[in-house]
């Protein structure tokens, strides 16, 4: 029985100006349907190379990516991608950034339909009110949204999501990460999620997957994090397995690991 | 956007104050303009000729007739409709006014200035009553020649930047006919041109076209190419063709380049309008011009030298209205 996403022995090498680097080697990771998966590491470990090549927009050296029992070769919308800070295109409206995706993705619907689901999406994430603004005029987190709106409108059989709350304010990242978390236990989307966020990654995360530093970087150890939803942030502040987790990933990260120690 | 524009204008620092304060009774820049058009008049009507001007009471009763209205508009102050766009202008109307009394009593009043070189306001005034017809004809014709030229040279010079810009073979073969062809004036051209084309208005159309083209290609191509490649890659991510990344991505994506492209090809179809019409064609401003300087009428081509400003002016105001339209998404962006 094969898994619904499956990353097999991913490497890839670049050809640079000093010859060939090897950003990512021996990646291989299995992911269930609607399983919530975060990957966590030091800036240059290659956590957004990795996920370009699930998306398709960069081609794995070695090894390659399997998406419900076929290899992914391209980008397409069964991966549906939400960038840090750059994941509208500033002349369309909000409404037709979603509108876009839509029509691209279930040209088949008639237009009525089309119109209901971009609006249905964008008030998912609470933006149906600024349908006619245009990205430029409005915030760094509604931008977000709208770009979450627009994957989910696509109904993509996995959603990658690049650090998709980083350049926000932590307020407006903890509304954000209650709302996907919302979103993810009604709709059961499989993710992906790269984050440097700590927090973020326990809280949202089934697994956590933690990357080894580069060059050759790879994956280092898969954290497993059982804690039941739905998940409340103010109930799991002062949870003990919730503060276990944390701890196992702050100190994967800032180098204290006893258990990579004594490997 | 509009109401964006709108209050970002009203909150202007010194609308502000006026705004905050009691509205002021007498708009003072309107009654200092309204004076100086009368003063205008007065001079020009009561103040000798040194020889005979024709229309000199039509021209002074033109200046009291503006200042007339800029008294009016001063004291009804607030409620004229519009009346805070003219605010700023102020300063200008009064300047205009000196320049307009200077002009006169050098020329027509005190004749200072050599003669058949230096036509007095009232010329001009002459030469819109009395030659409108022909002048507007030219008007006509220049636009006809303008208008074809510029489109065709707009049209195929976006889309040979957006070939260019988007395809490796049409960059390799492209790329050095351009670099070789871009830089040589159209003019240059002019014998050629003349010698291929059937009729002189289709080698002035033909010349216009290359004119204006240029620049648009080398501009679009350059938005095309300097794309941010995170659009393009947003839209593979939504499972997007060749097709969709060029119309829905690179071309949007590159339009303000393509305006300025567009800006610098009017500018130059503009020069090569007047040089053809000088050269071939038996119409339009470049040919008054020309038959005006011939007849040394120097009234007449200063009266087709303004309204030839006036109609560049026009035609390159329109092209910014449109692209403030277009490019409304990249407002703040835009910095001319």
């Amino acid at each position: 029985m094969s898994a619904y996403l499956s990353i097999e022995n991913v490497g890839i090498t670049f050809q640079g100006d000093k010859g060939p680097f090897c950003a990512l080697r021996d990646v291989s990771l299995k992911v269930d349907k609607g399983q919530f998966i975060s990957i966590i590491g030091h800036s240059g470990c290659g956590k957004s190379t990795l996920l370009n090549i699930v998306a398709g927009l960069s081609a794995a050296t070695t090894g390659g990516v399997i998406l419900e029992n076929a290899e992914v070769t391209a980008p397409g919308p069964d991966r549906a991608v939400v960038f840090q800070n750059h994941s509208l295109l500033p002349w369309l409206s909000v409404y037709d950034n979603v509108r876009l995706a839509v029509d691209k993705v279930h040209k088949a619907r008639d237009k009525a339909w089309r119109h209901d689901w971009t609006l249905h999406n964008l008030s998912l994430v609470r933006m149906e009110e600024a349908c006619d603004k245009r990205p430029g005029e409005i915030s760094g987190g509604m931008k977000q949204r709208v770009g979450i709106a627009r994957a989910l409108s696509m109904e993509p059989k996995v959603l990658l999501l690049d650090e998709p709350f980083g350049a926000l304010d932590a307020l407006t990242r903890a509304h954000l990460q209650d709302g996907l978390m919302e979103i993810h236990q009604r709709l059961g989307n499989t993710v992906l999620m790269i984050t440097h966020d700590v927090d973020e990654a326990v809280l949202l995360s089934d697994r956590i997957v933690m990357m080894g530093n580069g060059p050759a970087a790879t994956i280092a150890r898969i954290l497993a994090v059982d804690l039941p939803r739905p998940r409340r942030r103010v109930d799991l502040a002062c949870d003990a397995a919730y503060t276990h987790h944390r701890a196992e990933v702050l100190r994967f990260l800032h180098g204290h690991d006893t258990a990579r120690d004594a490997a | 956007m509009d109401a964006t524009i709108e209050s970002t204008t009203t909150l202007a620092p010194d609308q502000v104050a006026s705004s905050e304060d009691a509205p002021p009774r007498l708009w003072l820049g309107g009654l200092g303009a309204g004076i100086a058009w009368l003063a205008a008049a007065l001079v020009v009507e009561f103040w000798p000729n040194f020889d005979d001007w024709a229309y000199t009471t039509e021209l002074a009763s033109a200046a009291g007739a503006l200042g007339g209205g800029l008294l009016f508009a001063s004291v009804a102050g607030r409620r004229l409709p519009g009346i805070d766009r003219l605010r700023s202008l102020a300063p200008w109307l009064v300047a205009l006014a000196l320049l307009l009394t200077s002009w006169e009593i050098f020329t027509a009043k005190l004749n200072l200035l050599p003669r058949p070189f230096f036509a007095p306001p009232q010329a001009f005034l002459e030469v819109y009553f009395e030659d409108w017809r022909r002048l507007g004809e030219c008007v006509i014709r220049s636009l006809l020649l303008l208008a074809p030229g510029f489109f065709i040279g707009a049209a195929l010079g976006f889309a040979s930047g957006v070939a260019l810009g988007w395809s490796r073979i049409a960059g390799y073969w492209g790329h050095p006919i351009l670099r070789l062809i871009g830089p040589l004036p159209a003019i240059a051209w002019l014998p050629i041109a003349f010698f291929a084309f059937p009729s002189s208005w289709s080698a002035s159309v033909f010349l216009i076209a290359l004119a204006s083209g240029i620049p648009v290609a080398i501009l679009t191509w350059s938005g095309v190419a300097g794309v941010n490649s995170a659009f393009y890659d947003i839209a593979r991510t939504l499972g997007a063709s060749q097709r969709f990344l060029v119309l829905k991505v690179a071309v949007p994506a590159a339009m303000p380049h393509v305006f300025v492209g567009l800006f610098m090809g009017l500018a130059s179809s503009f020069s090569v309008l007047v040089v053809a019409e000088m050269m071939g064609v038996k119409a339009g401003l470049g040919w008054y011009l020309q038959w005006a300087q011939g007849w040394a009428a120097y009234g007449n081509m200063y009266a087709a030298l303004l309204v030839m400003a006036v109609m560049c002016s026009g035609l390159v105001t329109l092209l910014f209205k449109i692209r403030d339209r277009l490019l409304a998404w990249q407002k703040g962006l835009l910095r001319w």
